[in-house]
């Protein structure tokens, strides 16, 4: 309930005393009004509906499901930053109990308590700064690839920003599409048909596969968002098995209609050059067009939530399903175009990592892009911009992941295990709230 | 849970069952939560044996300091004194150990157990082996029942027992606990007039008994009709002690702190051409079930047709058939000669329908999203506020400045969340936006659910000028008062059935059988033979 105070009362004038004329009432100190002092009373626990107690049966407003997510998506932009931030200390802190030499320093730290700081600070300095110098800029690298990691992160980034957009604009809506890999899968295999299947002038194809892209990833969300309309099936069951559907169904399509007849494996043959997403930057890095599309789409996404009546809908829906049927939205409808466009969002980001950097369909092209989404869309609290810049954080993780594990030695799994911590201190605002003494906030109004 | 319970019932109980009546009385009782102070040095002293009420508006304090003495909180500053010592309560057993008895508002009974396994629940006596003894329990509920003229059968199943009699069970839990201290919160919400009535009786005869009893309501004719002594409680604070001799508009100004005219001076309704008509309307749910039967009724111009009846007897039924949320319908419901069965909501709402639906929290208002949001939520389609299904965001803020200031919306900003806003506010919130475009037919559930008594004044003016302005309008209220203060012509719906149509000025006795489910011609001929007999209930008309 709120806990501002409901009516402040106009200043009583003199003339009106708290009780004119009663005898057995001697008006405490306080009666005649001193809205100045007591402006901030009233009580949050009190019950606003007195008359609730006569529907017993009623059902609950939501499952407590999405009112988890709910609480996930109302926490502030501080609380991603910190999540990141207190996951990045505890990897930190494995990094250095797993290195030899802070463990080695360790045995004689009674001896010299400075070699083990020493030794630590060393372990975790290198690890990141091999983390960081992977992800950005490396003046030591030997080769002009090497040295801008920058690049890298970008093409790791731009399926994320795709995906992560379907999910978060499906959170929006109240659903929780767990199903961007099965989506991913359904758009680059689509994609791939047209892409090496097909031959078409330039330009005109590229275009055509990523048609065919978003309607193979609309098809596969649409499925879940039909469901839910219809039969109410929970989307997060529906696009759950969409996802093994998906998987055994382009693996199937790989090792009959779709595979290599020159490779033994359950590969596609490679697409044409005139499908492929133009080199952004030359043949040096594989930063490709994709990035300016997953650009696009955020400008899209961010107007159409923000600016659109449609978008509109879709906040009243995903915020509050009864008052929106209530104002003449059709609901089952917001579910279904909602999924047909997240699943299309999805399936570009397979587009993406089809044409852009893999060139060549097997069944693993999602990789772990499906799950990194909804982290991602978690750390940009739904919103699309917040999503973008979670991207491009995850796209660092996986750039500089592996000049971490080359460069200091340090296993790529802390980077594996730094992502789980990130979701598991979103999934928990208390713990990052009690960590940082953080105040609980009411969720702000969603404008941004 | 269950170990302190046993406690109290096994050792601290025994003493206690021969005091005969207990005084409790609580100083200085501070508590807040976060920067809000919901209850500021609050003093109150309750005499053994007597009815004290507490009497405020909704969010003034009442139910946070009846937690406090039930200790489901503890009180940042003060002290709670039973018969003159100082207690300290860590939770509800240790209340009830002392003593102290709570009836919540909204019951904490499990359906599916009988009125015996509901009472023993949290205080189950056992026989070897840890077999459940009941037998007991159901003697002390026999005893209790027949000494207060409960009526209650232990063996009945809770789910099937009326509201009533559900809170009937509330209250024997808590005096099967020797409870001399029964706390009652706004026990008569759910009540119909003759429930109301009853409940009445019941905590005379408690008092008699020698149970003292805290009653917290905001309805000031209860108050006045059963208290000994009446404090009101405004922002915190108490402001003032009154006899239940203080007039009606006294006590009104000291809950909100400022002269409140009840009383609406509206005119006799003008009806003009009945526009709006229902026919034979036959509401059913998934399974089948009637939960509207066979309803006709219509509504001219310029009239108020209130809609009476305990909750839960087809009204939200009745009113969601007309936006057209009811997916099993028969009958018509016609407006203009239109016929609005089988539209979608969009269509009955661009027909000119102004809707406020029962639950704003849950049917009104988008929580989430911002006041000026809220505002235009069945709008957003039309112009200015959209254009080529882009949103006007100038003309939306527009909008919201000159509603929230015709409405006297007390908000921050307009850019504010709807769910920062008190109740009224949102109430306001909703009829601002129903009401703010040229309407043919404007229906309104519970417009004052939960809304202080300064702003209900504020609403019902409102709904009388949009009646004034020639708007057919329905309202459905579960408050007689709400209904008697409004209505041109009262429809009482019983079980999903119309019971009948009486004018706006009949007598609470009247409509109070009718909503029992006596139909109209009955109810009158019950009521002329009552007064014949000189039998009229005291405190029953108007």
């Amino acid at each position: 309930m709120s806990g501002t105070d409901k009516n402040v009362p106009a200043e009583q004038t003199p003339g009106t005393p708290g009780a004119p004329g009663n005898p057995g009432a001697p008006s405490i100190p306080g009666a005649t009004g001193t809205p100045g002092a007591t402006g901030a009373v009233g009580t949050p626990t009190a019950p606003s509906a007195p008359g609730n107690a006569g529907k017993p049966g009623k059902p609950e407003k939501e499952s407590s499901a999405s009112q988890v997510v709910r609480e996930i998506m109302s926490g502030s932009a501080m609380i991603s930053v910190l999540a990141v931030v207190v996951a990045l200390v505890i990897g930190g802190i494995l990094i250095a109990i797993t290195d030899t030499r802070v463990t080695t320093a360790f045995g004689y730290f009674f001896g010299d308590p400075m070699a083990t700081l020493k030794a630590i600070w060393a372990s975790i300095s290198e690890a990141y700064g091999a983390l960081w110098r992977g992800a950005t800029y490396d003046p030591g690298a030997r080769t002009w690839q090497g040295r801008l990691g920058i690049f890298e992160t970008l093409t790791f980034a731009t399926p994320l920003i795709l995906s992560g957009l379907s999910v978060t604009l499906a959170f929006r809506v109240g659903l929780f599409n767990i199903g961007a890999k099965g989506q991913i899968i359904l758009g680059a295999t689509f994609a791939g048909v047209v892409g090496f299947m097909i031959e078409l002038p330039p330009g005109i194809h590229l275009l055509a596969v990523m048609v065919a892209g978003a309607i193979g990833g609309a098809l596969w969300g649409g499925i879940a968002g039909f469901l839910k309309a219809k039969t109410g099936a929970h989307e997060v069951i529906v696009t759950i098995m969409l996802n093994y559907i998906a998987v055994s169904l382009v693996l199937y399509l790989l090792k009959n209609q779709l595979r290599d007849p020159s490779s033994s494996n359950p590969i596609s043959p490679r697409m044409h050059e005139t499908a492929m997403f133009p080199l952004l930057l030359g043949p040096n890095y594989r930063l490709h067009a994709g990035l300016i599309v997953a650009i696009l789409a955020v400008i899209v996404v961010s107007w159409l939530l923000n600016r659109s009546t449609l978008g509109f809908e879709y906040r009243a829906i995903g915020a509050n399903p009864r008052a929106a049927r209530t104002a003449g939205m059709l609901v089952s409808r917001g579910y279904i175009t909602v999924m047909l466009i997240s699943g299309a969002l999805a399936g570009l980001a397979g587009v993406t990592q089809l044409a852009g950097t893999e060139k060549i369909l097997d069944a693993d092209i999602a990789g772990s892009i499906g799950f990194d989404a909804i982290t991602v869309a978690l750390l940009g609290r739904s919103k699309p911009w917040g999503t973008f810049f979670a991207a491009i954080l995850f796209g660092a993780f996986k750039a500089g992941g592996t000049s971490m594990a080359i460069n200091a030695n340090v296993s790529i799994d802390i980077v594996a295990v730094v992502q789980s911590l990130i979701v598991l201190f979103i999934a928990a605002p208390p713990l990052i709230r009690s960590i940082f003494r953080i105040k609980e906030a009411r969720s702000e109004g969603v404008s941004a | 849970m269950a170990a302190p319970n046993v406690r109290c019932t096994s050792r601290d109980q025994y003493p206690r069952r021969w005091a005969k009546t207990l005084k409790l009385e609580l100083r200085g009782i501070t508590k807040s939560f976060g920067t809000l102070v919901a209850n500021d040095h609050i003093d109150l002293v309750v005499e053994s044996g007597q009815i004290h009420s507490l009497l405020g508006e909704n969010g003034a304090g009442k139910s946070t300091l009846m937690n406090v003495l039930y200790g489901l909180y503890s009180p940042s500053s003060g002290q709670i004194l039973v018969d003159d010592v100082p207690v300290n309560f860590s939770g509800p057993a240790d209340a009830m150990a002392a003593g102290i008895g709570m009836v919540h508002q909204h019951f904490m009974l499990v359906p599916v157990f009988t009125v015996a396994e509901n009472v023993a629940l949290g205080a189950e006596s056992t026989s070897f082996g840890g077999v459940l003894n009941l037998a007991e329990t159901r003697r002390k509920i026999r005893e209790i029942s027949t000494q207060f003229g409960f009526d209650v059968d232990p063996d009945a199943l809770v789910e099937d027992l009326p509201v009533g009699i559900q809170q009937r069970v509330e209250i024997i839990k808590a005096l099967v606990r020797n409870s001399k201290i029964l706390i009652l919160d706004e026990p008569t919400a759910v009540l119909t007039p003759q429930e109301t009535d009853e409940l009445m009786d019941i905590m005379g005869q408690l008092k008699a008994g020698g149970t003292s009893i805290v009653f917290i309501s905001h309805k000031l004719r209860e108050v006045k009709a059963i208290s000994d002594t009446i404090t009101v409680i405004r922002r915190g604070k108490v402001v003032g002690s009154a006899s239940p001799d203080a007039s009606t508009t006294e006590l009104a100004e000291l809950m909100v702190g400022r002269a409140v005219n009840l009383t609406l001076n509206k005119a006799d309704a003008t009806p003009g051409a009945e526009t709006f008509k229902i026919n034979n309307l036959t509401v059913m749910n998934d399974a089948g079930q009637r939960l509207l039967d066979d309803v006709t009724l219509s509504v001219s111009q310029g009239e108020i047709l209130a809609i009476a009846g305990v909750q839960g007897n087809g009204q939200t039924e009745l009113t969601e058939a007309v936006l057209g949320l009811h997916k099993h319908v028969l009958g018509s419901i016609t407006l203009d000669g239109k016929e609005l069965v089988g539209k979608s909501v969009r269509q009955v709402l661009d027909s000119g329908v102004g809707f406020v639906p029962e639950d704003r929290q849950d049917d009104g208002l988008v929580g989430e999203l911002s006041i000026a949001e809220n505002l235009i939520l069945d709008l957003y389609k039309s112009a200015p506020y959209s254009r080529a299904g882009t949103l006007n965001r100038a003309a939306i803020a527009k909008n919201a400045i000159s509603k929230v200031a015709e409405f006297d919306v007390r908000a921050q900003s307009s850019q504010d969340a709807a769910d920062t806003l008190s109740g009224g506010n949102q109430q306001k919130v909703v009829l601002a936006r129903e009401l703010s475009r040229p309407l043919k037919l404007f229906i309104a559930s519970q417009p004052t659910r939960g809304v202080d008594v300064g702003s209900i004044e504020f609403l019902h003016k409102r709904i009388v000028a949009e009646r004034d302005a020639g708007t057919p309008v329905v309202i459905v209220s579960t408050e007689l008062d709400e209904v008697l203060e409004l209505a041109d012509r009262i429809a009482v719906l019983f079980a999903g059935r119309l019971m009948g149509i009486v004018p706006g000025k009949s007598s609470r006795a009247l409509l109070g059988l009718m909503m029992a489910g006596l139909p109209v011609a009955e109810a009158q001929e019950q009521m002329k033979s009552q007064s014949e007999s000189g039998t009229t209930e005291e405190g029953a008309q108007p």
